[in-house]
């Protein structure tokens, strides 16, 4: 039984239990041993080619480096007056990189000796506050740079290219080649087209690649002399949509056959906007509908309704999540790269074919960057070289980030 | 010259934007673009607003079928607009008594909140749930076994639905890696394993493939219109 009023002997182990406590205890100095000595010489200075967000830190490491646990390593700007953990970096551990700082402040850094048990050594204080500075270019993004150039170096090559004369052959996109035959499809049924073009604004690439699509479905309803409706969520895309319609109105020369009330504005909300397209789906039935832009949980909505007035359906979007809807509820769908690869394709235009071929080169870089990532993976855990994984760690974390 | 300015301010923009990108003095330029263009949009919403009364209006007045529905959307355009213009409802903000429309728009009781909170979400509400019902008779089409890869699909939605179950986790608990002692590997075929694997392998191999292809696509669009090779969304001169 314990009792409530422990006797002598209780409290003899008691004060031995407490006794024994006080001297493990870290920081004590006793049960760890002494404290381990300081690193030396720390230094602090600007990061370059950074946007005057880091510094960094070097230092002579403790003469107990090998028994060490690692460095603490503080912060504190001038207008602060304690210093603030940044992080434990371990043994062995001579610089490191303090982010997120702020450019108008000054900082002062303080590293420490960890011993294994936590015992801390007394701090080494950098001697002057350091300000970070900015450069005329963010050197952790010239690997981007790099990548962005080859991309857009290869679309631009094959422009040049194609405008030199070059043949240049595209394979068939289905979704495309229906687009003359929905619109014919409207014309003989005497119904309007409905092009909808998403639910985005003008400042989203998708929506920008809608309204290049809409140019040459406008085109061939104006020569077939269909009706083309276009209601728009966003102010924006009316106004552009009017501007697009339009102009391809003229260039079928019927610039009169052109309505400006056909293309209209109904509402920012989402939900707002898919009643009333829904609405006039199921009372004016259209016989084809575009859907050409940014969409999300209004895509199944539409081109069910879309699919159960038995209209010829084609949608493009670049948004992964909704393309299994468009797939299951249209009768043709452009993935992706075929959405944006719309435009060029429809306009047959040689300019706008290169880019296309350009794509292509894209797609090769960016598959042998795949090879290369997973042989470099797979050759360092097979062999455990330490040269392949350092190249894997360079490719992954600098390159590709 | 209308196809021209455009072009300029286009291909300027947007050079300018992704020098800016990489050049830590102009990072901010981004966010100032962002805000011109939210002034844009705010202009633009006061044509949007015109056009959505002049469409309704012109409805109402030739009769069309349906006009009615037109006659509601102005009556609740109008309404809306007033109670929030005119904060009908809103008590003075605490930091200003003195001035009685100093209130929040929004504040919870006022006219604008109550039109928000009991007319609008549950209509927004409405349209969202009808989703259920499409996802179902799509799912309905899109799972016929016409052909091969339709009922590779099928099979493939089959694993997914009963894996994410209960009672797909309940038909295939047999397969116990303590009863099945050396063929741990089995436990693997557990529909919630299976649908494990078929998520985060063939699902998330085919959705990189499409990003890819996006993002080419995207690079590739993008330099097209900066150039000016692609200007059909653009007016003639």
């Amino acid at each position: 039984m314990w009792n409530v009023l422990p006797g002598s002997r209780s409290v003899a182990w008691l004060v031995v239990g407490v006794v024994a406590m006080v001297l493990l205890a870290p920081g004590t100095g006793h049960g760890q041993g002494a404290a381990p000595a300081p690193p030396s010489d720390l230094v602090a200075a600007d990061h370059p080619w950074d946007n005057a967000t880091r510094i960094d830190l070097s230092w002579t490491p403790s003469p107990d480096d090998a028994t060490l646990q690692g460095y603490a390593v503080r912060q504190r700007a001038t207008t602060e007056t304690a210093f603030t953990l940044v992080d434990i970096v371990p043994r062995g551990t001579t610089g490191y990189v303090v982010q997120n700082l702020n450019q108008q402040a000054a900082y002062l850094f303080q590293v420490a000796s960890v011993a294994a048990g936590g015992t801390q050594s007394l701090q080494i204080v950098t001697p002057a506050p350091v300000s970070p500075t900015m450069q005329w270019f963010d050197g952790e993004r010239i690997w981007f740079l790099f990548t962005l150039v080859m991309l857009s170096g290869a679309v631009i090559a094959y422009i040049v290219i194609a405008r030199r004369g070059r043949p240049l052959t595209l394979r068939r996109i289905a979704g495309l080649e229906a687009v003359d035959n929905a619109v014919g499809r409207a014309t003989e049924m005497g119904r309007s087209c409905l092009f909808i073009p998403g639910v985005l604004d003008m400042n989203d690439i998708q929506t920008i690649a809608g309204l290049t699509i809409l140019s040459r479905v406008a085109k061939t309803a104006a020569e077939y002399d269909a009706k083309i409706e276009m209601p728009t969520s966003k102010s924006l895309v009316m106004t552009a949509g009017r501007e697009t319609m339009q102009a391809a109105f003229l260039a079928a020369g019927r610039p009169d056959a052109y309505d400006v009330d056909s293309v209209s504005y109904v509402t920012d909300e989402q939900f707002g906007y898919v009643a009333y397209v829904q609405g006039a789906m199921v009372r004016e039935k259209p016989a084809a509908c575009f859907y050409m832009g940014g969409f999300f949980a209004e895509s199944l909505i539409l081109a069910e309704t879309g699919n159960s007035i038995g209209a010829i359906q084609i949608a493009g979007t670049a948004q992964p999540a909704q393309l299994p809807f468009f797939v299951a509820a249209c009768d043709y769908t452009l993935i992706g790269e075929e959405f944006f690869a719309a435009s060029a394709y429809l306009s047959g235009e040689p300019d706008q074919l290169g880019s296309l071929k350009g794509q292509d080169v894209g797609k090769l870089i960016v598959a042998a960057g795949i090879l290369l990532g997973s042989l470099g993976t797979t050759l360092a855990e097979l062999s455990g070289s330490a040269i392949i994984e350092s190249f894997v760690r360079f490719f992954t974390d600098r390159m590709l980030t | 010259m209308k196809r021209t300015v455009p072009l300029i301010i286009t291909a300027g923009g947007g050079f300018v934007l992704v020098v800016a990108y990489f050049i830590p003095y102009t990072q901010n330029w981004g966010e100032l673009a962002a805000i011109w263009f939210d002034v844009l949009a705010a202009v633009a919403f006061i044509l949007g607003g015109g056009n959505l009364l002049k469409t309704h209006l012109k409805r109402m007045s030739d009769r069309v079928p349906g006009w009615a529905y037109s006659g509601v959307v102005v009556a609740s355009f109008i309404g809306t607009l007033a109670v929030g213009l005119w904060k009908v409802g809103v008590n003075p903000s605490p930091q200003f008594p003195e001035y009685a429309w100093s209130g929040q728009y929004r504040q919870m009781g006022s006219a604008f909140w109550f039109l928000f909170q009991y007319a609008f979400t549950p209509l927004t509400a409405t349209m969202f749930s009808l989703l259920a019902f499409y996802i179902a008779s799509a799912s309905f089409r899109a799972f016929r076994a016409k052909n091969l890869e339709a009922s590779l699909l099928l099979g493939t939605a089959f694993i997914i639905l009963l894996g994410r179950t209960f009672a797909g986790v309940t038909l295939t608990s047999w397969i116990d890696p303590e009863t099945w002692s050396g063929f741990q590997y089995m436990t693997g075929l557990r529909l919630e394993n299976l649908t494990v694997y078929v998520m985060s392998v063939f699902n998330t191999a085919g959705n990189r493939a499409i990003m890819i292809g996006i993002a080419l696509g995207i690079v590739s669009t993008s330099i097209k219109i900066l150039l000016g090779v692609d200007r059909s969304y653009l007016s003639k001169d």
